[in-house]
């Protein structure tokens, strides 16, 4: 499953990074590396940009960039927004 | 002492400028990093008398993607500063870190300022700040930028510092494949790196993350980068993953690791869980757009009428009673008529039109580094990323492109908040197509002489077509000028924070200062200029009356050119090149040529226009070059003379285009 299928409210644990240059590297620079946890708070009232909370703080992605982050979702598939993503 | 150079590092959103602010005071100086248009803020710190406090961009690595990245990267490897203040938000700590991280590698000493330590305190969380600071093996003192607590323990440490750098150490964070990779090339390219003057270990790190300017700088051998890209491979193989995750997965890996028995965090910080609140409101799937125009309708009503327009009324009205002193006093000492009319009329009345700006400015700034400074802005990037991306712009486009409504020339100082050189330069392109409330007057006039019972609906297409021509002049230069990729829109949504006063005093004191000193340079020149064109004809006598000037020769010269436009009356030319000075002098202009009032303007424009040629003229009016004060922004934030007169000749092109197709196609419904 890739990051932009999980619905507000939901995470998961990233598996693999895809794109490449300059994105990817800042989407690995922002802390979106591999056994991460990442939850999707929102979407843009436009359905596009997505916030995402990891590492303890919020990042904003478009939909197309997200579609190329691996997820495992977690073991229900449900998470509770808000928690933050450390990943511990 | 003697001098020393300090460098400010940090994340954005971290409190650096907050930080660079206390530290320096209001003793700052603002220019450009050489070649790129990154601000470069430097300092004298108030209490080391002997140094100078450099305020890096805020940035979140160094890769070298951005201009931002290079310039930190430059700056640090070639300039030499004797200590680095890396400032870190101590809420945010683990992505904060991943600088620190990077920075480490530069081996130059540093003390890290751990900010807004006063939240993580106030919030029951924890951090062993001498447990970290050991491991990391460099200094760290906790502050409260904004509340300027801790800040001579941080200048304590920073004097210690200077006074005794540590001995360069190998950092040592890395561990297991990355560790023997790094090893294994650094051995390789020693002599390499030396040579070069780049730290080994940032040196062998560049190659293992496939850093290009990197691998230019070194001068390797073919036999040499082929053993480092055996090595590279081997790790890869081992980790599973590829180069640049396995370093990024290392750096992290590491942070994880220090916080996880130095930081203890039980809860969100206070700030934290207040931002979550307010952004069930301002980023509300259906309330964020509409809340978003709410505050920027009120953000221009202040601006524009309650505050700054009357300061605007009272400053011309103050302006006015002195150019009049001065006027009297021109005449009691004897000046010549010519010289009178030079001072008052050329300078006076230029400068002063184009100062009576100023409080405009500064009311939108001090609500603009509101927006900024709050967090609110990247809000805003977020809520209206989709309308702009179409046209190969992000969000954070709009805001300028807004205020473009009101005056081009803050609108245009407003692009320096992009992080993107291209978006930068494709907003000050598109934003003066945004109709500027300077026009409006223009539009009053044609629409009581030609459409008095549609004056809403010609203002509503008037606006729109501006609106029109940016979204078709975006998608087209999309394709053809700003191809290539844009900066990725991956960006941090900060807590709300309320902003420190200090900052926003700073920010529009910085923006008044700018837009004066414009005022008095290119401004002052181009009053005169127009004012010379003005006043006298090709023989260079002086005229009372600006029928016979050399301006009205050069707009009976061009009156042919708008032929296919519909209208060729020298008048109507005229007027448009004096709308180069200030827009509203398009109808001063063409009141004083055909002479009268308001009545007979309107009269007088019904012979020279037919409604379709004056409907174009208005097109023309809406999308042609925007004014002098304008230009100036433009070339101040293009930084080159060329790409500034590029910018206006397109939009000037374009204005033509549009004002001839709407004329052309027209009159075959007329």
């Amino acid at each position: 499953m890739t990051l932009d299928q999980i619905k507000p409210g939901n995470g998961g644990v990233i598996v693999s990074v895809g794109g490449e240059g300059a994105l990817r590297r800042r989407l690995l620079d922002m802390g979106l590396t591999p056994k991460t946890t990442v939850w999707v708070r929102k979407v843009a009232p436009m359905g596009d940009p997505l916030e995402l909370s990891l590492r303890g703080y919020l990042l904003s992605i478009r939909k197309e960039d997200a579609a190329k982050i691996e997820i495992e979702v977690n073991a229900d598939g449900t998470g509770v927004v808000g928690t933050g993503g450390k990943s511990e | 002492m003697e001098q020393v150079l300090l460098a400010l590092a940090g994340n954005q959103n971290s409190g650096k400028t907050t930080l660079f602010n206390v530290l320096t005071g209001s003793n700052q100086h603002v220019g450009n990093f050489p070649g790129v248009t990154v601000e470069k803020k430097v300092g004298q710190v108030k209490a080391i008398p002997q140094a100078s406090l450099v305020d890096l961009p805020g940035i979140y690595s160094l890769s070298p993607y951005t201009s931002e990245e290079v310039v930190t990267r430059d700056f640090i490897l070639q300039e030499h500063p004797q200590v680095i203040i890396n400032i870190v938000d101590a809420t945010n700590i683990e992505r904060n870190l991943y600088l620190t991280l990077q920075l480490m590698e530069l081996q130059v000493p540093m003390v890290v300022a751990l900010n807004m330590m006063d939240e993580v305190i106030a919030s029951g969380n924890s951090i062993r700040i001498k447990e970290l600071s050991e491991q990391l093996g460099i200094p760290m003192v906790p502050i409260s930028a904004a509340r300027k607590q801790g800040i001579n323990e941080l200048i304590r440490e920073v004097k210690r510092t200077i006074k005794n750098p540590p001995a360069p150490k190998k950092p040592d964070f890395c561990k297991g494949e990355v560790h023997r990779a790094l090893h294994a090339i650094a051995h390789i390219i020693e002599d390499h790196a030396q040579a070069a003057h780049y730290p080994l270990r940032f040196a062998a790190t560049k190659l293992v993350e496939n850093d290009e300017p990197m691998r230019k700088a070194l001068h390797l051998h073919d036999d040499d980068l082929h053993i480092i890209e055996d090595i590279v491979a081997s790790m890869e193989h081992a980790l599973e993953t590829d180069r640049e995750a396995a370093l990024a997965d290392m750096r992290y890996s590491y942070i994880e690791e220090i916080c996880r028995n130095n930081v203890c965090k039980v809860q969100e910080t206070i700030t934290q869980q207040r931002s979550e609140k307010i952004d069930r409101w301002l980023t509300h799937r259906y309330l964020g757009i509409p809340i978003f125009i709410m505050i920027m309708l009120l953000i221009f009503y202040l601006t524009f009428t309650v505050l700054g327009g009357t300061l605007q009324i009272w400053m011309e009205a103050g302006i006015d009673a002195l150019v009049e002193q001065f006027s009297r006093l021109l005449n009691q000492i004897g000046v010549s008529e010519w010289l009178h009319a030079l001072l008052i009329d050329g300078v006076c009345t230029g400068v002063g039109s184009v100062l009576s700006f100023l409080p405009i400015i500064v009311i939108l700034f001090f609500f603009l580094s509101l927006l900024e400074d709050s967090g609110y802005m990247a809000r805003v990037a977020f809520v209206m990323d989709q309308f702009l991306r179409k046209i190969g712009l992000s969000g954070r486009s709009f805001v300028p492109m807004l205020i473009g409504f009101g005056c081009s020339v803050p609108a245009i100082m407003a692009t320096r908040t992009l992080s993107s050189d291209r978006d930068r330069k494709m907003t000050i392109l598109l934003t003066p197509f945004m109709s500027c409330s300077a026009k409006l007057p223009i539009y009053g006039m044609i629409t009581a002489a030609f459409f008095p019972r549609h004056g809403a609906w010609i203002l509503i297409s008037v606006y729109l077509l501006g609106i029109l021509t940016a979204i078709l002049s975006g998608l087209l230069l999309k394709h053809t000028v700003f191809q290539g990729d844009s900066v990725p829109f991956v960006m941090e949504l900060p807590a709300y924070r309320i902003p420190a006063a200090r900052s926003v005093i700073l920010h529009m004191w910085e923006k008044a200062k700018d837009f004066l000193h414009r005022a008095f340079t290119v401004i002052f020149v181009a009053s005169i200029l127009i004012w010379f064109l003005q006043s006298f004809d090709w023989h260079l006598n002086y005229l009372n009356n600006s029928s016979q000037s050399i301006l009205a020769s050069l707009g009976s010269a061009l009156a042919q050119l708008f032929a296919p436009l519909g209208f060729t009356d020298w008048r109507a030319a005229t007027a448009l090149v004096s709308g180069i000075s200030a827009k509203e002098s398009v109808v001063s202009t063409l009141s004083v040529l055909v002479g009268g009032n308001d009545a007979q303007l309107s009269l007088a424009l019904q012979t020279i226009f037919t409604p379709l040629s004056a409907y174009a003229f208005l097109a023309f009016t809406v999308l042609y070059m925007p004014c002098i004060a304008a230009f100036a922004a433009t070339k101040r934030e293009l930084g080159t003379w060329k790409e500034a007169l590029l910018t206006i000749g397109y939009q000037t092109l374009a204005a033509y285009m549009v004002g001839m197709l709407i004329y052309q196609i027209g009159i075959l419904f007329v």
